[in-house]
């Protein structure tokens, strides 16, 4: 390792680029591991942002009839807060680990779209300020995260913003999933054939499939909504003939499998922090790869789960209960796989593994209750119910959150070359778990009590009064976790000046054969796999380094370009146009901005499509390390 | 036309006492809520069936709850590194044993779960009988029409329209209509059982039954808008004798005023108030009729019934119910008087 910290200080001491280069840098990267980067950055911006909206309701529900916020207000934020956690916090997120991880772990040197990956961030960040745009530009959209029609058509013009907001970083999300997808057919290392991939490549690859299956139903939907607001079409318009549920099914049979996007990646992300830190393989492998594939798969028979309160009658409500039973089954196949992974293994304590044990009780809560809420007929009495609101957040936050936080420990060092401390990650940790649990357990009880979700504020005498009050002191820690997990990143990247070891927690897969900081070509060599968990089986077998499996060569690296965050701005401009629609008295103008966006978007893609780019190759020469990695 | 309802006196009522005995979590969450609104405080066989399906469900859940603390603790506690360990442990690659029993036993607990469901499901889904069985069967069948943000009631049979409150006599199983005129609401009396959306361009089908006379709370459980939160409304049961007497009393409804004040205030109505409210308790009125507002549970489905919010009410609805369509007082051009009169109208009309 000292050679590397020699390496570093030499670096060091080299002229530092000046700031205008190292933007330009970022701004043209194709590289995933950059991508990832601010992926992480822009996730972690929105997370921050979600989480002062969620604070802000949580204030005005911790007393009956508060006035801190009006209803109307509190329809925003509520809004705001679930859109902006799902497809501007979390999905970013999990992309950023994705990106950064997958390629690593199965031993590519990018993903197989590198020039689509920068367009897709772009898409998601543009998408993303575009729709919170809205807040500064009259209102921002209030018709809840799901936008029930016709409360959704008829709402005021931040609705336009969600609907635009959403279509133009749905299509960055729909090419990540195409892009992941191809990568992992494609690029693995020779030897990893897919029952030797590890999990969270796995997830990440059913997930993939689930977005590139989903997500052309929320387009289809979110144009529908589109044409009906800016048109004038009658999709949704009961007069003119059209029909309100037919949106519902639309966002529904996105919706469900998107909790399953969310959610097995984190499931990935624990396998492989388990394994590591109990120093054992994952339990039943091929079991967790076949429930994996079978919630994919089921996971797009239940949408209608959501709708039992609609009226679709016994017949549609019977099926759609039992269907959504059957998915407890793989699910629990994971629980105790993991469980067992741990069973005669060595744990160690890390904050990485603290989440994973903090994230199987919590998600377990959040299973059992899934399965409560698919009895039709019970959920007659929790749907749309502060019960629902603490089921989703148990697997969300429980599932989703407490994943990524263990991920983020976990990778940190391999990411950012630094080891994030341990201490501030253990007051993050236990803050962070108390307060959740306290935040949503009690809103169980509320919504069995009769409080309907949703709500701006309660009355008085209802019983509703302590439950609330619980919930707020709850979310107030998990904010204060939120700020050490802040001061935590600060601190790390200030203070410590140490790198981080290459493989910090004796891992077992191909990330922590490379060198940290990663090079920007990943492998000097691409690493030959001998079978699940690579590294492990060369430390237990071999001298602790992956063997090559081609010689040294010319490695063939894409160009970075700045035309993916042109062409993603077109894009904005185009979805920015519409959103305008309802500000001029002549329409013409927002068209003409609509006009604008779309022949700069044409330009920049015919550019692309014109403009000759093979990439370039890097001669062996010129690396800065020999072999696969270490 | 008593019906015994689902699955309940069967298998699950044996089973679901004896193993209530057998967890806390039941018990802890029967002490839960009060009686006119909680599900949890089920006050008819509806909410009732509801309710032994969330004790049935929380019983097996509770039970897979435990097995998994059981081993994640002793796991935790027995599994973690010592100092001194060197090398790796046994490397498991799996059971097949282990695996195919927690595939299984789960596979059963949802079969016992999916039964009850599937039956429950199908028992809670009778639609109301037709026209001719009604009049046979005297079935009382209820139309609720959901607007933003109150409840239009309309009772087909006996010509009665109100809103808000809404008159239903106890045992005995009572059809609902449920439809809504502007954007999706949702129809849930948790005491008395849940819930069917308010579609508009769709007609829901529920029934509800109450043992006992009482005021039960109803609310509107789907996002309509800025007052979403406030759009209560009430379920009254009544003695059969006395909802009878319910009837007869809305059925020829007498909105005369009863004092000079009154007779002004009638005068300052059917000026400014007639285009949107009637208060004969017959008339679909294109916002609430007003027959019985005097004995209202509350105004504007929340604020107590006295005629001091009444007042407020009127004087500034926006303040009252963010997002409503009535009028202020200063728009309508009413004076202070003109308020005052109105109220002592409007407070006079009362169910006797």
């Amino acid at each position: 390792m000292s050679t590397h910290a020699v390496k570093r200080t030499s670096v060091s001491l080299q002229q530092k680029p000046s700031f205008g280069s190292v933007l330009w840098d970022w701004l043209t990267t194709v590289d995933h591991k950059k991508i990832g980067i601010m992926y992480l950055a822009a996730g972690g911006f929105f997370f921050i942002l979600g989480g002062l909206e969620a604070l802000l309701m949580r204030l005005q529900l911790m007393y009956p009839e508060n006035t801190l916020v009006s209803g109307t207000t509190f329809n925003e934020l509520m809004t705001m807060h679930g859109t902006t956690m799902i497809f501007f916090a979390a999905m970013p997120i999990l992309f950023g680990l994705i990106n950064c991880i997958m390629p690593l772990q199965i031993g590519a040197r990018d993903v197989a779209y590198p020039f689509m990956n920068a367009l897709s961030f772009w898409l998601f960040l543009f998408g993303g300020i575009l729709m919170n745009i809205s807040w500064f530009l009259g209102s921002a959209p209030d018709a809840g995260w799901t936008s029930y029609v016709p409360l959704a058509s008829q709402a005021p013009s931040g609705m336009d913003f969600y609907v635009l907001g959403l279509q133009v970083s749905g299509a960055g999300t729909l090419m990540s999933g195409i892009n992941f997808m191809v990568t992992i057919l494609t690029m693995r290392a020779p030897g990893m054939s897919l029952m030797r991939m590890p999990m969270f490549t796995w997830t990440t690859f059913i997930a993939s499939a689930l977005i590139v299956f989903a997500f052309p139903a929320l387009t289809a939907g979110l144009f529908l909504l589109m044409f009906d607001r800016i048109f004038g079409a009658q999709f949704f318009d009961v007069a003119g003939g059209g029909n309100v549920i037919i949106w519902q099914h639309l966002f529904w049979i996105f919706g469900h499998p998107e909790v399953y996007i969310l959610v097995l990646p984190a499931f990935g992300i624990i396998s492989e922090v388990v394994s590591t830190f109990s120093k054992k393989r994952l339990f039943g492998y091929s079991s967790m790869v076949i429930a994996t594939i079978l919630i994919g798969f089921i996971g797009f028979m239940v949408w209608a789960h959501h709708m039992f309160a609609v009226g679709m009658g016994p017949i549609a409500n019977a099926l759609f209960s039992v269907a959504t039973m059957a998915i407890a089954v793989p699910t629990g196949i994971k629980i105790f796989n993991w469980l067992l992974t741990m069973w005669g293994g060595r744990i160690r304590f890390t904050t990485a593994m603290l989440y994973c044990v903090g994230f199987i009780p919590s998600f377990v809560m959040g299973g059992v209750t899934g399965v409560m809420v698919a009895a039709a007929p019970a959920d007659y009495q929790y749907h749309d119910t502060y019960f629902v609101v603490a089921h989703f957040h148990y697997t969300i936050v429980g599932g989703v959150v407490l994943g990524i936080m263990a991920a983020l420990y976990y990778w940190w060092p391999k990411i950012f070359g630094k080891k994030l401390n341990e201490t501030l990650g253990k007051w993050n940790f236990w803050l962070f778990l108390i307060g959740f649990h306290l935040t949503f357990f009690v809103q169980h009880l509320l919504g069995l009590m009769g409080m309907p979700r949703r709500v701006y504020t309660y009355l008085e005498g209802l019983g509703f009064e302590t439950g609330n009050f619980i919930s707020t002191i709850g979310a107030i820690l998990m904010a204060v976790a939120a700020l050490i997990f802040v001061i935590n990143i600060i601190y790390t990247h200030t203070r410590v000046k140490e790198i981080a070891e290459a493989d910090p927690w004796d891992g077992r897969t191909l990330e922590w054969a490379t060198e940290t900081p990663v090079p920007f070509y990943n492998f000097a060599q691409t690493p030959l796999v001998r079978g699940l968990d690579p590294l492990f089986i060369e430390k237990t077998q071999g001298d602790g380094k992956m063997k090559p499996a081609e010689p040294l060569g010319e490695i063939h690296m894409p160009s970075p370009s700045i035309l993916p965050i042109l062409l993603a701005f077109g894009i904005f401009i185009v979805g920015l146009g519409f959103c305008l629609h309802s500000f001029f008295d002549n329409k013409w103008i927002s068209y003409f901005i609509v006009f604008i966006g779309t022949v700069f978007s044409l330009l920049m893609m015919m550019f692309h499509s014109i403009k000759e780019d093979h990439g370039y190759h890097i001669h062996p020469n010129d690396y800065t390390n020999k072999g696969v990695g270490m | 036309m008593e019906k015994k309802v689902g699955f309940e006196g069967t298998m699950i009522r044996s089973n679901w006492r004896l193993l209530f005995l057998l967890t806390i979590v039941p018990l802890l969450l029967t002490g839960c809520g009060k009686p006119f609104i909680s599900a949890l405080n089920p006050q008819g066989p509806v909410a009732r069936e509801q309710y032994s399906l969330i004790l049935l469900s929380i019983l097996i859940m509770t039970l897979v709850i435990v097995v998994v603390v059981i081993i994640y603790v002793y796991v935790l506690l027995k599994f973690r590194e010592k100092p001194g360990q060197e090398g790796y442990p046994e490397q498991v690659e799996g059971s097949h044993k282990l695996e195919i029993t927690w595939t299984v036993i789960p596979i059963i607990l949802i079969i016992i779960l999916a039964i009850p469901t599937v039956q429950s499901t199908f028992n809670l889904s009778e639609n109301p009988p037709s026209s001719e069985a009604a009049a046979e069967s005297d079935a009382l069948l209820i139309k609720v029409t959901a607007h933003q943000y109150w409840w239009e009631i309309e009772y087909p049979d006996y010509g009665i329209v109100t809103a808000q409150d809404i008159y239903i006599p106890t045992g005995e199983r009572v059809y609902f209509e449920v439809t809504a005129k502007d954007v999706i609401h949702s129809f849930w009396v948790p005491s008395l059982g849940g819930k069917i959306d308010a579609n508009p361009g769709l007609t829901n089908h529920i029934f509800l039954e109450a043992d006992k006379p009482g005021v039960y709370h109803g609310k509107c459980a789907e996002l309509c808008g800025p007052s979403h939160a406030l759009m209560d409304f009430k379920v009254i049961a009544l003695e059969p004798s006395e909802f009878e007497q319910w009837l007869a009393t809305m059925s020829d409804y007498n909105d005369a005023p009863q004092t000079a004040l009154a007779e002004q205030g009638r005068a300052i109505f059917e000026q400014s108030c007639i285009a949107c409210h009637a208060t004969d308790g017959a008339t679909k009125s294109p916002y609430p009729n007003l027959a019985g507002l005097g004995d209202r549970e509350a105004i504007a489905g929340y604020l107590k019934n006295t005629p001091e919010n009444l007042k407020r009410w009127i004087e500034n609805p926006e303040e009252v119910k963010e997002g409503n369509l009535m009028p202020s007082a200063t728009e309508l051009g009413l004076s202070e008087q003109d308020i005052d009169a109105l109220v002592e109208y409007l407070s006079q009309l009362k169910l006797n």
